[in-house]
């Protein structure tokens, strides 16, 4: 219970920080928006076309996007040396991790949102009949996105470079969530939609994986 | 000294032994002529650099768990013997594809698999160069090797599933498939010249890497001092 409580009360701290300036969101919304107009000029940006290579675009656009949005997440403790306070106010070390994995991938969650009605008019797709299977897609993905860059911002925050380091470590370790993602999101913007459980379910094992390896090792990423 | 030298010539006899076994016992195949003699060494390597990785993923576990600077030195031993195996085995694989194939690369479930793999422990001997403090490095990196061991088997699936475009493995790629008896047997033999080798150089690269460390430690105290 005192996971839950402490995680609650650390989610709350995250969520407080980013709501205050919104400058992760901004920029994040503003990033993804410019990927998904320079990719138009890659391809011929029609609906068949968008069809074929919509997925792939979204997510590549997602995992860029998050490889930088995951930048400040301990770099902020590191600046402000907050991290031992941090570690010191909660009995399990595993609760900072997962309150800032929770809040990231919210983050990751809004942002996408926001992108998703854009991209849909701009690349003639329909995504309103689809929504609700495209939201779960989201979900999973950007759960697995946030536990291995939660980690992993944990480990490039500590290293000099950091800010080349991170999408380094992240990308080749996110391929699984890339193909899943981009296959089950290809499916749902198919003329005639249809959703690939089989995809989901690999998100789901992904995720579960991770935070498992997450809940085991956490602690030694959090150590001074 | 003396060890050393003795297992460097076992290798080399080991080598020796194999590219006989490779070049002359071997049948050549009848579709695919000489060409296929360089699986020989491409399987043997693509092998051996995975043997190398799980090394790599056993210190990085006991060195998370133990803290003894070994599992350190024997885990940068093992990833960069095992991507010098990997890279012998991506380029050995395009030489091999061209004239069978008709194109270099394709985007196959094994082939991929084995560049992400690639592209993981590159990242992880990034990480190593850019962490100063050797406890920090040690702890960070073994964490970050753990994770990527973890990726492997979900990286294969994700792309065995969804990104193969090619047949099924000639080797163990069920019924139908499989190679000649001699061909298996002088496939197996050559594994043994490339682990007696991955072994050696793991060997000396961590010996390096110990040197290194004490090395380090005698560097500080002089500067405490």
């Amino acid at each position: 219970m005192s996971l839950l409580a402490n995680t609650g009360v650390l989610l709350g701290k995250e969520l407080r920080t980013e709501f205050r300036s919104r400058e992760l969101l901004m920029t994040t919304v503003v990033f993804i928006l410019m990927v998904i107009v320079l990719f138009s000029f890659t391809f011929d940006p029609s609906s068949s076309e968008a069809r074929r290579f919509g997925g792939g675009l979204l997510w590549l656009a997602f995992l860029f996007a998050a490889s930088l949005m995951l930048q400040p997440c301990f770099l902020r403790e590191q600046t402000n040396d907050t991290l031992s306070a941090l570690r010191l106010a909660v009995s399990d070390p595993f609760a900072i991790l997962l309150a800032k994995l929770v809040a990231n991938t919210l983050f990751l969650l809004v942002t996408e949102l926001l992108m998703l009605p854009v991209f849909a008019v701009l690349y003639n797709l329909a995504v309103l009949p689809v929504f609700g299977q495209l939201l779960l897609v989201f979900f999973l993905g950007s759960l697995g996105v946030s536990i291995a860059g939660t980690a992993l911002s944990a480990i490039s925050a500590q290293a000099r470079m950091r800010e080349l380091l991170l999408p380094l470590l992240l990308l080749p370790l996110l391929t699984p969530v890339l193909v899943a993602s981009t296959q089950v999101t290809a499916g749902l913007l198919d003329v005639e939609p249809f959703i690939q459980w089989k995809g989901i379910g690999f998100l789901a094992v992904f995720d579960l994986v991770f935070l498992t390896a997450l809940w085991l090792f956490g602690e030694y990423l959090l150590e001074e | 000294m003396k060890k050393n030298a003795l297992g460097a010539a076992v290798v080399v006899l080991l080598l020796a032994c194999a590219a006989y076994a490779a070049f002359f016992i071997a049948p050549t195949d009848a579709k695919q002529g000489v060409v296929y003699r360089i699986i020989f060494l491409h399987v043997p390597s693509a092998e051996t650099g995975l043997v190398s990785f799980f090394i790599c993923f056993i210190a990085n576990v006991a060195y998370v768990l133990k803290r003894q600077p070994k599992w350190d030195w024997m885990g940068i031993a093992a990833a960069e013997v095992g991507l010098a195996f990997t890279t012998v085995c991506l380029i050995t694989g395009p030489i091999w594809a061209k004239p069978i194939w008709g194109i270099w690369w394709t985007w196959d479930a094994r082939l991929t698999s084995t560049a992400v793999l690639w592209l993981l422990y590159v990242a992880y001997l990034m990480l190593r160069t850019l962490i100063e403090e050797p406890e920090r490095r040690a702890l960070l990196s073994a964490l970050f090797g753990i994770f990527a061991f973890i990726d492997v088997p979900l990286v294969f699936g994700s792309i065995r599933w969804w990104r193969t475009q090619h047949p099924q493995p000639v080797i163990m790629g069920g019924p139908g498939s499989g190679l000649d008896p001699t061909m298996k047997a002088v496939l197996f033999f050559c594994w043994a010249p490339m682990l007696a080798l991955m072994i050696l150089l793991m060997h000396s690269r961590y010996r390096l890497e110990a040197m290194r460390g004490d090395l380090d430690v005698v560097r500080r105290e002089a500067e405490a001092a």
